[in-house]
């Protein structure tokens, strides 16, 4: 099995059973999440951020397409790209596995999932997080 | 409080130029500036760029025997320009000088903008697509403001008929809504046609006091910069994730209103108007964030055909940044030239009628948001 790496170690973290869940941080005083973690809330200065996992499940706000590498990339084009709605109010920038804009829609489900972006030069996968859209049933 | 007036503007065309280097090009524009100022003794000089690197705006003054004054190189991302002009006029202002040398050089380099304002990761996870924010902007400002592509079409058709009277423009060809919507989707539903090209140029003006200028001279009313307030995720500012922003005005709202309360001028007193359109939705959604109509309402300016040259509200009659490109550091003071030729009358070809107030506006990684409102 190939040995995967992420894309960045306080991103995001993927369990044994290997579900990902997102690395963010919360603010007591102001009652608002946000994502990566940072030292202080950004909507209110207060220094009480707390680490949290992020909830995995949301809705799509927005998406498109990037049909050429940008500066720095090294993956495979078109992939997704777009804006999910977690529960907690969030909206968070993320690659969408779907990269047919026209097959997605302003409000559908999307489920978090680890995403392969790379082999690096080590031979390792580097995977990033990234949203799919949620199976019906689920 | 101490007028502050533009007595001399300069530019080298926006372009490609193979061979000049920022430094040549730089030299063209300040010594127009200088010029047209009737050369006068210059107690500052602040130079605006992003990619120019270390010292560059000495390398310019160097080259033309003008060092020993404090030189100060000023990055703010697109807004570059207006921060430097915001400086340069609130030291005249408060008297610390009279005279201030103001000019912007780049030289960009071609495709996507790599910009050291995303981490490594963010570019190796795809996430530094510059062109895929603007999409999302656009997407957004189409399902909430009911603008088509067929509006973003007609914003390109504008400037790009109007750049094809501007000598200093890249662009010079017009085009039409079929060959627009006909080019290459880059991130839908943004096409090709729809994004300016980074480029190079330069721009330079001189400001001074206004008792050293003759009454000619256009008046510098407001130079504003701003910053972001945190919450947009598809703000200049690009953070990760951000909250609901309805309610959270926009830098290029907060400049505008500094702007139009330090100039002592509301939206409806503005002749002329030169705005970012890094693509043709974020002109469109300049028309709301300064005020020039309601939310939700930018499509109706299109419509009504407000911003063409003969409208009631021309925006960019320079051709824009889709006719002119976008060198950084030049391309605020590219806007204030060009409302500055307008206002004295010499715009030839693109002249707008009467042009006695102009605003200029540029919007950009940061977030930085510049206004600037001139009058003669």
């Amino acid at each position: 099995m190939t040995a995967t790496k992420p894309v960045h170690d306080q991103l995001f973290r993927i369990g044994d059973d290997g579900e990902i869940r997102l690395l963010g941080g919360y603010s007591p005083s102001s009652g608002r999440h946000h994502f990566p973690l940072l030292p202080a809330c950004p909507y209110t200065g207060a220094d009480d951020v707390e680490p949290v996992e992020l909830s995995d499940r949301g809705t799509l706000w927005g998406w498109t397409a990037v049909t050429a590498a940008p500066p720095g990339y090294k993956g495979e084009v078109p992939f997704g790209f777009g804006v999910v709605e977690l529960t907690e109010g969030l909206r968070v920038i993320t690659r969408i596995t779907e990269s047919d804009p026209a097959t997605l829609e302003y409000g559908m489900p999307m489920q978090l999932v680890v995403a392969p972006i790379h082999t690096d030069d080590d031979g390792a996968e580097v995977v990033t997080y990234a949203f799919a859209p949620a199976a019906e049933t689920s | 409080m101490t007028d502050v007036r533009i007595s001399g503007i300069g530019l080298h065309p926006f372009g490609r130029f193979e061979g000049k280097t920022t430094t040549d090009m730089g030299v063209t524009a300040v010594r127009g500036a200088l010029s047209e100022a009737g050369n006068p003794t210059f107690q500052a000089a602040f130079c605006a760029t992003a990619y120019a690197g270390v010292a560059s705006g000495h390398k310019v003054l160097g080259a033309l025997g003008l060092t020993g004054v404090p030189i100060v190189d000023v990055e703010a991302g697109c807004a570059s320009g207006g921060a430097a002009l915001m400086l340069a006029a609130g030291a005249i202002r408060g008297g610390q000088y009279d005279t201030v040398l103001v000019f912007g050089i780049e030289k960009m380099p071609k495709g996507i903008i790599r910009s050291s304002f995303f981490e490594p990761w963010r570019e190796e996870a795809g996430l530094a697509a510059t062109p895929a924010y603007f999409a999302l902007r656009a997407q957004r400002l189409m399902r909430e403001s009911g603008v088509t592509k067929e509006h973003l079409a007609r914003v390109v058709v504008k400037n790009r008929a109007n750049g094809v009277d501007n000598p200093d423009a890249m662009f010079r060809k017009p085009t039409t809504t079929e060959e627009v919507l006909g080019s290459r989707v880059v991130c839908e539903p943004l096409h090709l046609h729809m994004l300016c090209s980074p480029n190079e140029g330069a721009a330079a003006v001189v400001l001074q006091r206004a008792d050293l200028t003759s009454g000619e001279a256009v008046t510098l009313r407001a130079a504003v910069l701003r910053s972001h307030l945190p919450g947009s995720v598809l703000g200049e500012a690009t953070p990760m994730s951000g909250i609901d922003d309805t309610d959270i005005p926009p830098p290029s709202t907060r400049a505008a209103t500094d702007a139009y309360e330090e100039a002592g001028i509301s939206p409806d007193d503005l002749d002329v108007v030169e705005c970012q359109d890094t693509d043709a939705a974020r002109e469109l959604l300049s028309y709301e964030e300064l005020g020039l109509c309601g939310k939700g309402e930018a499509s109706r300016l299109v419509e009504d055909e407000t911003t063409v040259r003969g409208g009631a509200l021309p925006v960019n009659p320079s051709g824009g940044l889709l006719s002119k490109g976008e060198p950084l550091g030049a391309s605020a003071l590219g806007q204030v030239a060009e409302l500055v030729t307008q206002l004295r009358g010499q715009a030839g070809a693109r002249q707008i009628d009467d042009a006695k107030v102009g605003l200029a506006h540029t919007v950009g990684r940061g977030a930085n948001a510049a206004v600037v409102i001139v009058s003669r």
